[in-house]
């Protein structure tokens, strides 16, 4: 009989983005101005792993980093159905970049992994703070196992053969891929909805007390990699996109709408044409 | 199976925390439950904290607890619609430990006094509301919730779910309260640099002021507007009976808007820009108004118990005391074994030989008295107003024509007789 399936979904806090204020003198986020939240994207990775556990039995833990407030962030997930909770924190680990912070949590995935060896990361598709989606990625190079990005559907995990099927979001359709296991999936928003918690795991969320970490915890790890030491990305200048300007609001039936329409389209035809011997890139 | 707890607490405003607090800290295994996203997410007030009432939960809190200003000066305003009559006291003596009240913000301070409360041993979940109370055998045993395998069990359940209190009343506690038991209460909070709001209002670095407005602030409505002094922030607010919002057909944000524009008050808040807009309902019926409070393996606190003294503006005070007090006789009742009504009974008697019964059986006809006879907010106030007018405005005429003229004023001896009456009715319903 083959091990129990171990899933490990890679979580952040963030500032809730929808109601953020900008400082407009140093463009950067005013994050005291908004509740900090689970990132909404990890939500679903973590229901997943949940969903996932329904299927095949097993353990989901839940990893992050970030400050000791970010325990608050665990406990959301202990509210989804998470088993455990691991958080790093350490004053090291602060102004990471995507790429120190994908090292620090491989760091942290290893440790886990000595606990119970792990089948299946699970990361949200991006941060609703930072946008970049790089850090599952980054994660699955440095342990090596297949990235398998915008994943909306989890065909099977078949642990006895060590494989999964998955189904990846395309703006035209869906790839179905299967990949070894151990692998890492970084979900989209429609793989699944986020049920409302029930009473039992509200109450043990609420008692719950995650595993906490700092650098020294770690072991073997490299200081000059993680947090602004270890981060090459620099942000040069962050600004609030303009709101597009004009545009007119065409009126009357629709059949007259239409013909508007095309009367603007036709006018401005040399937008749409294609340059000879060229082709859209 | 449901979980058992000892005590179950509805709602995590000032009196239910009190409550989890004391229970977890007598060693109780309590749960407290919250509807909003945490405490304070949906809990108003003005934002005067008594220092007494909080002490005597929390002793020292004010060293730690997120508290805005320690309030050094009270200004009453009897306002006209281009004059006010102001009165103030203050005093040096509440500027320093161990000060007399302090304006604080619910969802930051709510928000702490929890945190205290789970350190103390309770459990919190918020975003949980709590639909009804499961009674067996004519007693409370425990409650239903909206989640999923949403039931649990209790010895005691403690409805402190504020003044709707949508429990007790579906367990017939009280009916749906009439238009003039309740206020509603609106208020916002305007962002001012600190400098500014302690130039404006004549106060040294830190300190607090409050300014209670009556008479024209309401239209004259029975109700009163406030304008407090945070840190960086002010408190402008404005309540009425909704009995007086019907009979004068005023919204309420109409009203509010009245009162941030009034030429008394605009010269405060200049400049001042609008972060917050919150609305609750206050329960100002008092005595008469109290629904039953104990029942088999219930106790009612806080709002829920309409625990209001509209006069003096306090509420959140008596709040914690019922909290306190309901803490005491669960902790006293466990050790008997034995949650009767008979046995719960003692928080009643508790909580009516304390200042909360008391002050509410000494008040229990004011709000009545003013919201029947309308001439004092609607008559007397401009007539003091007219009066100082007249006294102070230096025209050439002896102070003698000014008094004759103001005494004149105020109509023929029938109408004198009158507002003699109507001073003795005050005096009886306020003694």
């Amino acid at each position: 009989m083959s091990r129990m399936l171990h899933i490990v979904a890679c979580i952040k806090q963030v500032p809730d983005t929808k109601i953020i204020k900008m400082n407009p003198k140093t463009n950067t986020m005013d994050r005291s101005s908004a509740p900090a939240i689970l990132n909404p994207y990890d939500s679903h990775a973590v229901e997943e792993a949940v969903r996932l556990r329904a299927r095949y039995g097993g353990v989901v833990s839940v990893l992050t980093m970030g400050p000791p407030p970010a325990v608050k962030a665990i406990r959301k997930c202990i509210e989804i159905g998470a088993d455990e909770g691991y958080m790093i924190t350490d004053r090291a680990f602060a102004g990471a970049d995507t790429l120190a912070t994908s090292y620090a949590l491989t760091k942290a995935l290893e440790k886990i992994g000595e606990i119970r060896p792990i089948d299946v990361i699970i990361c949200g598709k991006m941060t609703i703070d930072g946008d970049t989606g790089q850090v599952g990625p980054g994660i699955a190079r440095r342990l090596d196992m297949p990235p398998l990005t915008s994943v909306n559907k989890v065909v099977e995990i078949n642990q006895a053969e060590r494989y999964t099927i998955i189904h990846r979001k395309l703006e035209d359709g869906h790839e179905v891929i299967r990949s070894t296991l151990p692998c890492l999936f970084s979900v989209e928003k429609d793989i699944n909805d986020v049920p409302y918690s029930t009473l039992p795991n509200m109450l043990r969320a609420a008692r719950y007390q995650p595993h906490i970490w700092s650098v020294s915890d770690l072991g073997d790890i490299d200081k000059t990699q993680l947090g602004l030491k270890g981060s090459p990305t620099i942000v040069s200048s962050v600004w609030a996109p303009q709101k597009p300007q004009g545009g007119k609001l065409l009126e009357g039936e629709p059949e007259e709408q239409i013909r508007q329409l095309l009367d603007v389209l036709l006018e401005r035809r040399e937008l749409f044409e294609v340059s000879a011997g060229g082709g859209a890139s | 199976m449901p979980e058992k707890f000892d005590a179950i607490v509805v709602g995590a405003g000032p009196a239910g925390i009190a409550c989890a607090y004391e229970l977890g800290k007598a060693g109780a295994k309590v749960l407290l439950i919250e509807r909003g996203e945490y405490p304070g997410s949906k809990n108003v007030m003005g934002g005067v904290l008594y220092r007494k009432m909080m002490e005597e939960i929390i002793p020292d809190f004010h060293k730690e607890a997120p508290l805005e200003r320690p309030i050094v000066e009270q200004r009453f305003m009897m306002m006209d619609k281009t004059s006010a009559v102001t009165f103030s006291y203050k005093g040096l003596e509440w500027a320093t430990d161990p000060f007399n009240n302090f304006t604080v913000l619910r969802a930051k301070f709510d928000q702490w006094f929890a945190s205290k409360a789970v350190e103390q041993g309770a459990l919190l979940i918020n975003e949980t509301v709590v639909l009804e109370c499961i009674v067996e055998d004519g007693k409370v045993v425990g409650v239903r919730t909206d989640r999923p395998d949403g039931e649990l069990r209790a010895d005691v359940v403690v409805l402190a779910d504020g003044v709707n209190s949508l429990l007790a009343k579906s367990l017939g506690f009280h009916k749906e309260f009439r238009p003039d038991e309740v206020a509603l209460a609106t208020m916002e909070i305007l962002k001012l640099d600190k400098k500014i709001i302690e130039d404006r209002f004549n106060l040294e670095e830190g300190q607090g002021c409050t300014i209670e407005l009556f008479g024209d602030a309401t239209k004259g409505i029975l109700g009163t507007g406030f304008l407090y002094t945070n840190k960086d922030t002010l408190s402008i607010g404005v309540g009425t009976l909704l009995s007086g919002l019907i009979k004068h057909k005023i919204k309420p944000y109409e009203l509010m808007e009245y009162v941030k524009m009034h030429p008394m008050i605009r010269p405060y808040i200049q400049g001042a820009e609008p972060q917050e807009y919150l609305a609750h309902l206050i329960p100002e019926g008092g005595y008469h108004s109290m629904p039953k409070v104990v029942a088999a393996g219930v106790l009612v606190v806080g709002d829920a118990a309409q625990l209001v003294n509209a006069i003096h503006r306090e509420g959140s005070n008596m709040a914690m005391t019922s909290g306190r007090f309901a803490a005491e006789t669960i902790v006293a009742a466990m050790g008997r074994g034995d949650f009767s009504e008979a046995s719960l009974d003692e928080y009643r008697k508790k909580l009516m030989g304390s200042f909360v019964g008391q002050d509410l059986k000494k008040y229990k006809d004011a709000t009545h008295h003013f919201d029947k006879f309308p001439q004092y907010f609607e008559q007397y106030i401009p007539m003091v107003n007219r009066a100082a007018s007249q006294m102070l405005t230096v025209d050439g005429s002896s102070k003698r024509e000014k008094q004759k003229k103001i005494w004149k004023e105020i109509g023929p001896a029938k109408k004198k007789l009158k507002i003699a009456r109507d001073l003795l009715r005050v005096w009886k319903v306020m003694k």
